[in-house]
């Protein structure tokens, strides 16, 4: 288990980070949001102890990361921000090096070496120097880095920044199939993509916890979350909105855009548990009109995303 | 345990940063660019042929100014690089300690100098041909000169660690080891002496690197030459990690 106990950062009078605490078990897989300099970084630069919190602490597995140092550092891997890695080194020796601080002997190293390696897809190029791969396929070494011991607690910093799609893809997958063992916090800037892969997000607007939810959770915290967009291929626009505002339940409903005949309509509940979409469409068959597409809005992220940030 | 570990991580940051030395242009050009600086003043400055003695002293008293410019070179990468690619915050938040991560840098790069100057023996084969040195005091004197070359580093690993440029080391590296060379150059000590007091000449000469590296090459390993370099080394590389400990950030 990581625990994060009221960590908190200033940097001269600026304070960056601001009484976070939060606890990530085995098997979670917590997102990290937050619109630019929220303070992401900065908390996972504490919890991997690379800066000292200003007070507060994180402990990883039980050893606290300032007091037992070595023991919480061996459990944890650690992908910083724009990964960083010796560009003159091949892709190879680089991660030999690192297994070899992670405690791998000569025997092992080789091994473990390899099979990071085909993990990451990173074999065909193993010989090449490291400044000589392009942006993705060094993000990709530091990430076969983080990895490469097997640890308990991953610490992932925008883990698909400037993969392609496949890549993201791939490196989403991984992370969802290693969470079974293993604790992941990971930031990022991608909606879908926490939606995709965390169990849990927590989203961090200058330097303090806005929300700390379930995607789905935080979804219904839309106001989009109920309502009901439907699209009709023909009949009078003004007259079906005074129709289905008069409907027990509904709050408001708004016309989003017309194309000849057909128009497209949002009907608001006035709760977001309220069940209108049953007089919705015993009004449209009362009433005759032909539906062309209809469904019921989950919330969106970015909305969600945008009020509790700004 | 604790010990071991400590063993294999000094062992495996020492090894990736000597073959880091090797892997660019560095290695060589420093080998070459030393070797040739001694070798022109040897013989053209110190005249080693016409001396007619074949003494090795015209040989060993211009390290301390070569490396005064060369070992803030080889130095100045040991952090300031890591600071500015990043790679500082992987190296500090492995499970390496501080101190081990100096250890594992300032060996690496003592070991590299040290091959340097194991390649210098051209020189003492050709003494020793023409003449008769001291194989006793030749012997003093290299050891000697790894330890002064080993204090020359230390100051320049620590102030590596002070910036991200490596332009900005080597320069404040060179202005600390000229003050540590100057502290006891004859012509200093004798302008200091006009005026100051005696014991106070003899504590600014005892601060010099030149000074104890000039008792050694007597052909005497005094314990406490010996524990002057080791002292300066331990209070540089103990800066440095005061230094890497307290930064803000990368
Ligand atoms: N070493 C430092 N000195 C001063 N201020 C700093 C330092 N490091 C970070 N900050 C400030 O702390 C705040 C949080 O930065 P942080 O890098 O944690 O943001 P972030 O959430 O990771 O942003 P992004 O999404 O852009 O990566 C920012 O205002 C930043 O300027
Ligand atoms: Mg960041």
């Amino acid at each position: 288990m990581i625990e994060v106990k009221s960590l908190a950062k200033r940097f001269g009078t600026k304070t960056a980070v601001d009484d976070v605490s939060f606890k990530v078990e085995k098997g979670e897989i917590l997102g990290f949001l937050g619109p630019n300099a929220a303070g992401k970084s900065t908390t996972m630069r504490m919890i991997t102890g690379f800066i000292p919190p200003t007070s507060g602490a994180a402990v990883i597995g039980g050893h606290d990361i300032l007091t037992e140092s070595i023991p919480a550092r061996r459990k944890i891997g650690y992908l910083p921000e724009n990964a960083p890695v010796y560009p003159d080194m091949s892709v190879f020796d680089y991660l030999a090096f690192c297994a070899e601080i992670r405690g791998f002997g000569r025997a092992d190293r080789n091994r473990k070496v390899e099979e990071t390696l085909e993990k990451c897809f990173l074999t065909e190029v193993k010989g090449q120097t490291i400044n000589t791969l392009s942006k993705g396929f060094r993000q990709r070494v530091c990430f076969a880095q983080a990895i490469i011991h097997d640890p308990e607690y991953l610490i992932l910093d925008e883990p698909t920044d400037g993969l392609d799609p496949n890549q993201k893809h791939e490196v989403r997958l991984m992370i969802r199939e290693m969470s079974a063992r293993k604790a992941i916090i990971l930031s990022t800037h991608i909606l879908d993509e926490m939606e995709a892969v965390c169990t849990r997000a927590i989203i961090i607007a200058k330097g303090r916890i806005v929300a700390d939810d379930t995607p789905a959770a935080l979804k219904t915290k839309s106001s989009l979350h109920g309502a009901v967009s439907l699209t009709l291929l023909g009949g009078s626009p003004e007259s079906f909105i005074s129709k289905v505002s008069a409907i027990n339940g509904v709050a408001s409903a708004k016309i989003l855009e017309t194309e000849g005949e057909a128009f497209k309509v949002r009907i608001f509940p006035d709760a977001p548990d309220a069940a209108i979409l049953n007089n919705i469409l015993s009004t449209l068959s009362d009433n005759d009109y032909r539906p062309g597409a209809i469904f019921v809005e989950q919330g969106r992220l970015d909305e969600v995303f945008r009020r509790i940030t700004a | 345990m604790r010990t071991t570990d400590s063993m294999t991580n000094i062992l495996a940051i020492m090894k990736r940063e000597f073959f880091g030395y090797f892997g660019s242009a560095v290695a060589y050009v420093f080998i070459v660019i030393f070797l040739m600086l001694l070798g022109f003043f040897t013989f053209y400055i110190s005249n080693f042929f016409e001396m007619g003695q074949a003494d090795l002293q015209g040989f060993f008293q211009w390290h301390p100014w070569i490396f005064m410019f060369l070992i803030p070179a080889v130095a100045m990468r040991l952090w300031a690089e890591e600071r500015r690619m990043g790679t500082i915050e992987l190296i500090l938040t492995f499970p390496v300690t501080v101190w081990e991560a100096i250890l594992g840098k300032f060996l690496a790069a003592w070991a590299f100098i040290g091959i340097a100057l194991v390649l210098t023996f051209p020189m003492v084969i050709t003494a020793a041909y023409l003449g008769n040195p001291d194989l006793g005091a030749t012997f003093c004197s290299y050891v000697g000169s790894l330890l002064m070359a080993g204090a020359f580093l230390s100051v320049g690993i620590m102030t590596s660690s002070l910036t991200r440029s490596q332009v900005v080391s080597f320069i404040i590296a060179i202005v600390i080891c000229l003050f540590f060379i100057l502290a006891g150059f004859p012509p200093v000590i004798r302008a200091l002496s006009g005026w100051a007091p005696a014991w106070l000449v003899d504590l600014v000469s005892s601060l010099s690197f030149l000074t104890h590296f000039m008792s050694i090459q007597r052909g005497v390993l005094d314990l406490r030459d010996v524990f002057y370099y080791a002292s300066v080394i331990f209070f540089m590389l103990f800066i440095n990690s005061v230094v890497i400990q307290n930064r803000r950030t990368a």
